[in-house]
C-alpha cells in the first residue's frame, strides 16, 4: 500500500499546496489526525462534502502524507490507514455497479462522509465548549476572608466542668461526713501548698485526687479554693482532653524553681 | 424568625465564604431546615437581581449557588498573576466534547470518532481536573471503562445540566455541506468520478 502512495505521488507540487516550508511542520502538526487533515482539505477546496470528488481528494491527501514523510515528521499510523481507505473507496468508485442496486445504498462514501461529519459537529461541539467562561480560568469563584482561629481547637474547660465536678466531690464527701466538727483552722494558702507539694512529686494529678473526701466538705472546700487561687496565679494549669474526660493538673508554666 | 433581609444577607454571607457552590441543603440548614426550598429560590433570586452590575455576580450552575467575578474583570484580575491559565489543547477539548456530548463512552468510542489515538494524559488531565470520572465499564473484551463529565464540570463551566450544553442540533447547523459558491470555484477538478446522489447528512444523534 504504501509502494501504491509513492506510485501515486506527482512530481510536480500544485500550486494550491504551496506552504512556506517553516510554516508547514506548523501546520502539519496542527491536524489533529487524518479526519482533521481531510476536513481542512475539503473546506479549502471548498469541495462538496456530500459528494466528495475521490481521486482529487485522495491525491490532496497523499501528498501531504508525503510531505510529511519527507520532513520526517512523525507520522502517525492512523493517517496510512486512512490513506488506504481513501484509495480503497477510489478503486470501489471506478468498479462497475450493478443496475438494480440503488445508487444511495452503496455509495462507498458513505461511512467516510458519515466520520467526517460526526467529528467535524465534535470538533465544533469542542470549539464551543471552550468558549464557555470557565472557573479558573475566565471566572473566579469568591471566597472573602472569614476570621477563624487556626490553631488547634482544644476542648475548653469551663466553670460549669469545674462546678459539675466539684459537686461529685461533694456528694462523695456527704456520703461519709463524720458527725465530728473539726476546729482545724483550714488556710487556703495551705492547701495551696499542699497541692503544689503533691504535684512536685507527681507531675500531673488527676483533679480528685486532690480530694480527700473523708476529710470532710469543710477541707474540700478549701482545697477547690486552693485550686482556683494556683490557677488564677498561674501556678497550676488545669486542663481536659474533652467534655467529661478526668480533669487533670499539673504545675504551671509560673512555678518557680 | 428572620426578616426576609437579614435571611438575604446571611445567605449572602453563607455564599461569600464558601469558594464551592453552595446547594439548598447547605442553605436550608442555615436557618435550621425553618425555611422552603422555594422560599429560598425566591430570595436567591432577589440577591442574584441586587447584585447586577456589580464586579461579582450570584450564578446558579449544578451545585447550587455561588458567587463568582465576571467575565468583563477577567483581563484585569489576569494582570495580576504571572502566568497566564493553561489552555486545554484541541486534543484535550475535542475528548471532553465527546464525552460531554455523547456520555458515557469509552477510549475506544472517542477514537473512533476523532480518527486518532486517544493517549493516556488527555484523559488523565481531564480526571485530574474533576472534569470526567469512570462511571462504570462495558460489558465487552476488556471491560473498557465508561467516562462521564462529573458535577464539577458543570460547575466550572458555568453549567446547571448537560442540557444547558450548546445544542449538538445547532452545531450541526452550522456545518457546511454543500460547497459555498466563490470565485475560485472554477479552478476545481472536473474530473469528479462519479455522480452519485449526495448522502443524506446523517448525523448520528443520540
Amino acid at each position: 500500500m504504501i509502494a501504491k502512495i509513492y506510485g501515486e505521488r506527482l512530481i510536480e507540487i500544485p500550486v494550491d499546496l504551496y506552504i512556506p516550508p517553516d510554516a508547514l511542520e506548523i501546520v502539519l502538526d496542527a491536524f489533529e489526525g487524518p479526519l482533521d487533515l481531510l476536513l481542512y482539505l475539503i473546506r479549502k477546496e471548498n469541495l462538496n462534502i456530500l459528494d466528495i470528488p475521490m481521486a482529487p481528494l485522495t491525491r490532496q491527501y497523499l501528498e501531504y502524507v508525503e510531505i510529511m514523510r519527507s520532513k520526517n515528521l512523525e507520522l502517525a499510523a492512523e493517517y496510512l490507514v486512512m490513506a488506504a481507505m481513501l484509495m480503497e473507496i477510489k478503486s470501489r468508485l471506478l468498479l462497475p455497479r450493478p443496475p438494480s442496486a440503488a445508487p444511495e445504498e452503496d455509495d462507498p462514501r458513505a461511512e467516510l462522509v458519515r466520520r467526517l461529519l460526526e467529528y467535524e459537529q465534535m470538533k465544533k461541539a469542542a470549539q464551543e465548549l471552550d468558549e464557555l467562561p470557565q472557573a479558573g480560568r475566565d471566572v473566579i469563584a469568591i471566597s472573602v476572608w472569614i476570621e477563624r482561629t487556626i490553631a488547634e481547637r482544644l476542648p475548653q474547660v469551663n466553670p460549669q466542668d469545674l462546678a459539675e465536678a466539684w459537686r461529685t466531690l461533694l456528694h462523695r464527701a456527704r456520703m461519709s461526713r463524720h458527725h465530728h466538727i473539726s476546729r482545724e483552722e483550714l488556710s487556703v494558702r495551705e492547701h495551696m501548698s499542699g497541692i503544689l507539694r503533691a504535684l512536685r512529686e507527681r507531675r500531673v494529678l488527676e483533679f480528685s485526687e486532690l480530694f480527700d473526701a473523708q476529710r470532710g466538705v469543710p477541707v474540700l472546700v478549701v482545697t477547690f479554693l486552693a485550686l482556683l487561687e494556683l490557677a488564677r496565679e498561674l501556678l497550676v494549669e488545669i486542663t481536659q482532653s474533652e467534655n467529661f474526660a478526668p480533669i487533670y493538673v499539673k504545675l504551671g508554666y509560673a512555678q518557680p524553681v | 424568625m428572620h426578616s426576609p433581609s437579614e435571611v438575604k444577607r446571611v445567605i449572602e454571607a453563607a455564599l461569600l465564604a464558601s469558594p464551592e457552590p453552595l446547594g439548598l441543603p447547605e442553605l436550608k440548614r442555615l436557618f435550621d431546615g425553618e425555611l422552603s426550598a422555594d422560599t429560598l429560590r425566591n430570595l436567591l433570586t432577589e440577591i442574584g437581581d441586587e447584585w447586577k452590575g456589580r464586579a461579582v455576580e450570584l450564578v446558579h450552575v449544578a451545585s447550587g449557588w455561588r458567587f463568582q467575578t465576571t467575565t468583563d474583570f477577567t483581563p484585569y484580575i489576569e494582570r495580576l498573576a504571572p502566568e497566564k491559565p493553561p489552555k486545554y489543547s484541541r486534543a484535550v477539548m475535542e475528548t471532553l466534547a465527546i464525552i460531554a456530548y455523547r456520555q458515557p463512552v469509552t477510549r475506544g468510542d472517542i477514537e473512533n470518532i476523532r480518527g486518532v489515538v486517544v493517549s493516556t494524559q488527555i484523559i488523565q488531565s481531564l480526571e485530574a481536573r474533576g472534569w470526567i470520572d469512570v462511571v462504570g465499564h462495558r460489558e465487552t473484551p476488556g471491560r473498557p471503562a465508561l467516562y462521564a463529565t462529573t458535577r464539577k464540570f458543570l460547575d466550572d463551566l458555568g453549567l446547571r445540566s448537560l442540557e444547558e450544553l450548546p445544542p449538538l442540533e445547532e452545531i450541526a447547523k452550522t456545518l457546511q455541506l454543500e460547497p459555498v459558491p466563490t470565485a475560485e470555484a472554477g479552478t476545481r477538478p472536473a474530473n469528479y468520478e462519479d455522480s452519485a446522489e449526495p448522502q443524506p447528512a446523517t448525523g448520528t444523534e443520540g
